[in-house]
């Protein structure tokens, strides 16, 4: 069929074109279009029947008229995958951006990504050091998970995913990740801010980029994670690399599916996206983890900024329900001059009992991660106590706890954007820190773990 | 062209509308050269509306349709148990010999081993009259479980022959005079219950060893809970804990569009976890089905079905049979993708109008009844719920609760203040007290239901108090209400808080339950005699008995110990208002 070129549009309706009269089109098919001043365009069919065929151009619809040729591939999307990606800087669509030459390809993948066999799944274990100690100690990170940073605009989000891919590593391992970096829709200057801090670090070597920005058509970032976890999965199940795949902003990939099912006059679910936008996000989430019998794995890093700072609008929410936890980034702690600005009371990682303890982190980190969360969760608590009775209301116990909740945001919460502390550094300053309440307070802290560790009661 | 074979005539993500089929709704179709399997869903003058159960990128119009003459069915038989599944009953490690790690599309595999021989015992005689559903053999499927052979619903009369002996499931093992030869596997469609002779009110808690849910609002078995909780509040930590520790005898567990990993962290723990009923792994009595997020959406719609299927067919069995599903919403959430692509009418949220109706059918699947063959059997369904924002204003809660009659309300704060299992017990109701409390009377203790009463009054005025101490602090209440917060704070800390993954406070039989809601009681009464005797609020709360009793719960043979403790405690209090 590729190779005949039909001239039967009949609709164009924004990133969506309808054709009829053609040869019999595969779903999914890659569409060439060819415009009538002999620009080209790239598009894949979302519709198909005998009478009709719906086109959705990644490139924008700007231009085509009726008199547009269109041609159909005969193939799905696919990525050629290749070792050679590592180092290269490639566009949305996976078209080579930094000057470079062509691909080589050493296979090609289809680039929606069959789901992995639940049976044939591995269970994540293996802890990953950021260096950070809010998300060492308390929202562990472990190699295979997904695990986003829930932001809003004006947050430095960036420059923590930048800092986590910059410091992540196992405990004791000089393993590298090879990160996979994924723009949908950001800024020229926010990407110029990645890119020069992977280049400064010399990260860039060991680094895939795709990058669709926010004036590239916003059609095409629906295909632009598929292709960078393509990338991804090749890496990491082909070529057993471990991949730190960080994708940004998950938000404006959500607009773009709106957008286009805006145009197909689809019903619309909450706030107008789509009804199926928790399965189309679970196939790019899902794309993450380990398969017995495969030395790689894909740890997803997605950021999305929560419009409004709004935890409960439909795109942090349905994330939330697929991803193995959330990072939570408060603007309230930002506003105070805090770096990182983590809140830890809403974060959460869904796989780190599984993966901290004596044989992988510390054997104390459990109970002091408890501790420390819930000594700060009723040291921010009293706050608003304080602001109506008066901090002379308070007894002992709760002065300790709010004198604390300040000592955690000061001391734990804050280091420097390149303050890379081990996790035995994070753990003791926990003890450290812990010392300002009385041990009869510490009720979540075993008293084994205070005979050894605490710096002035041990044993 | 036949009846028989069609065409492909349009492709829109799962849904293919074909034409040149007479087919009927709900038969079963091979859609495209490779094979789809997929499902009629609407008729259109000679047009069929089909949703496919795998990927359908690269399909093209003109590709043959052709009919199956089936509806969508599932093969029951011995071999059922610790199996994992896919949403369409194809075994998982089955596709990954056959396709690798990826689950790709067109493969087709059996429900149950083919080939596989099971030792078959004749309970029946030649000559005997033989009933629809009638046992007419058995197989040790499991250690623990013994498979009861039925006749299926639609065939009765004289045994002609029947032998005990090896055989695989697809060969004959009875023959009936009128010549029909029955084989172990039967097959029965998803969609239609499968047929009982009468349902019973549920007359006995299905107990889960969790001590808010069977103390405070109680499951009945037959019974159907919801339980509906914002990401990140333990409903599937929960969902999971049901499935170790209830005492059902069957429990099919079904994943619908949730992560894989949590998939692969059951398949990991449950053959090493040992029944607390039975002392077997757990594995022995359990079907699992997953359907994760990213697996094809029409098979995530087609899975409570045939989860519901394979407990009903244990039912049959006179076993009792609780089924999780996690999530619900995920479901509705592929009725609403489906109905979508069919143009149809929305109702609330995008949600097809059929919502609550489709609800109401899957929970009305759940019940205690008299099976064909005289037994009692039970299927408990769980139901989790997956509220956007964790508002349960929305159309699938709402629908939910409106048939369920246990709400197991999971919130938010509760799990941020690290209190688990995070079940508001404000919020959260159950319907069965009153047809359970006759079996709480004889069978644990005849007060047990007024105990039941006064701890959740307490819960109850606590929630009030605390109102007044957000205003003034807890030190201006008169000394009679600061001993109610201490109360229910050991209500809170001690009685409904539980470790899941402490080997020994995961699970509390219904008399230690008992015996720890009264002991909370027994320090209330001391504690208010030693304070009218002249005694000081602090020394009365602190006494080292009272920690004691609480932090033991962690200790095996709690049970035997309790009593000593509360005695040590009543001592204490009473030696604590003597020093004054």
């Amino acid at each position: 069929m590729s190779g005949k070129e039909y001239r039967t549009i009949t609709d164009v309706k924004g990133p969506l074109v309808f054709l009829e009269k053609t040869e019999p089109v595969a779903y999914g098919e890659i569409v060439q279009l060819r415009l009538t001043d002999g620009s080209m365009k790239n598009g894949q069919v979302l519709d198909t029947s005998d009478d009709m065929v719906v086109v959705q151009v990644f490139e924008g619809t700007a231009g085509v008229d009726l008199g547009t040729g269109v041609k159909f591939m005969g193939d799905v999307f696919k990525l050629p995958v290749s070792k050679d990606l590592i180092g290269r800087i490639l566009d949305g669509a996976g078209r080579p951006r930094d000057g470079g030459p062509a691909i080589v390809a050493e296979g090609e993948a289809d680039i929606i990504g069959a789901a992995i066999n639940p049976y044939s799944r591995q269970s994540p274990h293996d802890f990953i050091q950021t260096g950070i100690s809010a998300i060492d100690c308390c929202t562990t990170l472990v190699r295979g998970q997904k695990l986003p940073i829930f932001s809003a605009s004006g947050l430095p989000h960036n420059d923590i995913a930048l800092q986590i891919a910059r410091q992540a590593k196992l405990k004791d391992s000089d393993e590298e990740f090879i990160v996979v970096f994924c723009a949908m829709g950001i800024t020229a200057e926010e990407y110029n801010f990645f890119r020069s801090d992977l280049e400064r670090t010399g990260a860039l070597e060991n680094a895939v980029l795709f990058v669709n920005l926010a004036d590239d058509p916003a059609v095409e970032r629906l295909i632009t994670p598929r292709l960078a976890l393509t990338a991804a999965e090749y890496l990491a199940f082909e070529h057993d690399y471990h991949v730190l795949v960080v994708y940004t902003d998950v938000t404006n990939y959500c607009d773009a599916l709106r957008q286009i099912g805006a145009a197909r006059e689809e019903v619309p679910g909450r706030r107008g996206y789509p009804g199926y936008m928790y399965t189309d996000l679970a196939m790019l989430y899902e794309r993450a983890g380990l398969v017995k019998g495969k030395k790689g794995s894909i740890t997803q890093f997605p950021i999305l900024t929560m419009p409004g700072d709004d935890i409960t609008h439909p795109i942090p929410d349905l994330s939330g329900y697929i991803t193995e936890g959330q990072i939570v980034i408060s603007r309230e702690l930002h506003g105070s001059g805090i770096y990182p600005p983590i809140n830890v009371l809403p974060s959460l990682s869904r796989l780190m009992g599984g993966c901290i303890g004596e044989k992988t982190t510390r054997e104390d980190h459990k109970s002091v991660s408890d501790q420390m969360y819930a000594a700060y969760a009723q040291g921010r608590e009293l706050r608003g106590l304080v602001a109506i009775v008066g901090e002379d209301a308070l007894n002992e116990r709760d002065k300790q706890l709010l004198d604390f909740s300040g000592l955690f945001e000061d001391k734990f919460l804050r280091q420097s954007r390149d303050e890379d502390r081990s996790i035995d550094e994070t753990l003791d300053l926990c003890w450290d820190l812990m010392q300002n309440i009385s041990t009869k307070y510490l009720v979540r802290l075993d008293q084994k773990w205070i005979d050894k560790y605490h710096p002035t009661e041990k044993k | 062209m036949s009846d028989e074979n069609g065409v492909i005539y349009r492709i829109s993500g799962p849904v293919v509308t074909a034409t040149g089929i007479r087919s009927r709704m709900y038969e079963v179709v091979r859609v495209g050269h490779e094979g789809l399997m997929g499902e009629v869903i609407e008729l259109h003058g000679d047009k069929s509306v089909i949703q496919v159960y795998e990927d359908t990128s690269g399909i093209r119009p003109g590709e043959p349709v052709v009919r199956t003459g089936q509806t969508l069915s599932v093969q029951l038989g011995p071999g059922l148990l610790t199996q994992i599944y896919d949403g369409i009953q194809r075994p998982l490690p089955v596709l990954e010999k056959t396709m690798g790690t990826f689950i790709e599309r067109g493969v087709d595999a059996d429900g149950l081993d083919l080939e596989k021989v099971w030792d078959f015992e004749a309970t029946v005689s030649v000559g005997d009259e033989v009933a629809p559903g009638a046992v007419i053999g058995t197989v040790q499927e499991t250690e623990t479980i013994v498979h009861k052979v039925m006749l299926p619903p639609n065939h009765s009369g004289k045994v002609a022959s029947i032998e005990s002996g090896s055989f695989n499931v697809t060969q004959t093992v009875c023959t009936l005079e009128d010549g029909t030869e029955i084989q172990m596997m039967q097959k029965w469609p998803v969609r239609t219950p499968r047929p009982y002779h009468q349902k019973y009110a549920p007359d006995t808690p299905l107990v889960t060893g969790m001590r808010i849910l069977d103390f405070l609002f109680p499951l009945a078995k037959g019974g159907a809970a919801g339980i509906p909780g914002p990401f990140g509040s333990g409903k599937t930590v929960t969902q999971q804990s049901l499935a170790k520790y209830s005492d059902a005898q069957i429990v099919v567990y079904i994943g619908c569009g949730e992560r894989g990993n949590e998939m692969t962290e059951v398949l990991d723990e449950f053959p090493h976890l040992i029944d607390p009923n039975t002392g077997k792994p757990l594995m022995n009595r359990t079907v699992m089905i997953a359907n994760t997020s990213n697996m094809p959406v029409a098979a995530r719609e087609a899975s409570v079905y045939t989860g519901i299927t394979i407990a009903e067919y244990f039912r049959d069995m006179g076993y009792d049979v609780a089924l999780m599903a996690d999530s619900t919403s995920r479901w509705a959430e592929a009725m609403r993708e489906i109905s979508s692509r069919l143009e149809e009418m929305p109702g609330e949220e995008g949600y097809p109008a059929y919502l609550s109706s489709r609800l109401a059918e899957f929970y009305e699947r759940a019940g205690r009844v008299e099976t064909l063959e005289g037994e009692d059997g039970s299927v408990t369904v769980i139901g989790a719920v997956s509220p956007p924002g964790g508002d349960i204003s929305e159309p699938v809660s709402q629908g939910t609760l409106r048939i369920v009659k246990v709400f197991w309300g999971l919130d938010a704060g509760l799990a941020r203040q690290r209190h688990f299992p995070a079940i508001n017990w404000l919020s959260s109701y159950s319907l069965y007290p009153q047809s359970l409390d006759q079996w709480f009377r004889d069978n644990i203790a005849s007060d047990f239901p007024e105990i039941r009463t006064e701890i959740s009054s307490l819960l109850q005025v606590e929630a009030e108090l605390q109102e007044i101490v957000q205003l003034v602090g807890s030190d201006a209440l008169p000394v009679d209400q600061q001993l109610t917060l201490e109360v229910a704070r050991m209500i809170r800390e001690f009685f409904l808080q539980q470790n899941g993954f402490h080997e020994v406070d995961a699970y509390s039989g219904l008399e230690q339950q008992y015996k720890m809601a009264k002991a909370i009681l027994t320090f209330q009464d001391s504690a208010k005699k030693a304070l009218a005797a002249g005694g000081q609020l602090e020394d009365v709360v602190n006494v080292p008995a009272r920690t004691n009793l609480m932090r033991d719960r962690f200790e095996a043979g709690y049970l035997d110990r309790v009593d000593g403790l509360v005695d040590e405690m009543n001592k204490q209090i009473a030696a604590a208002a003597e020093d004054n």
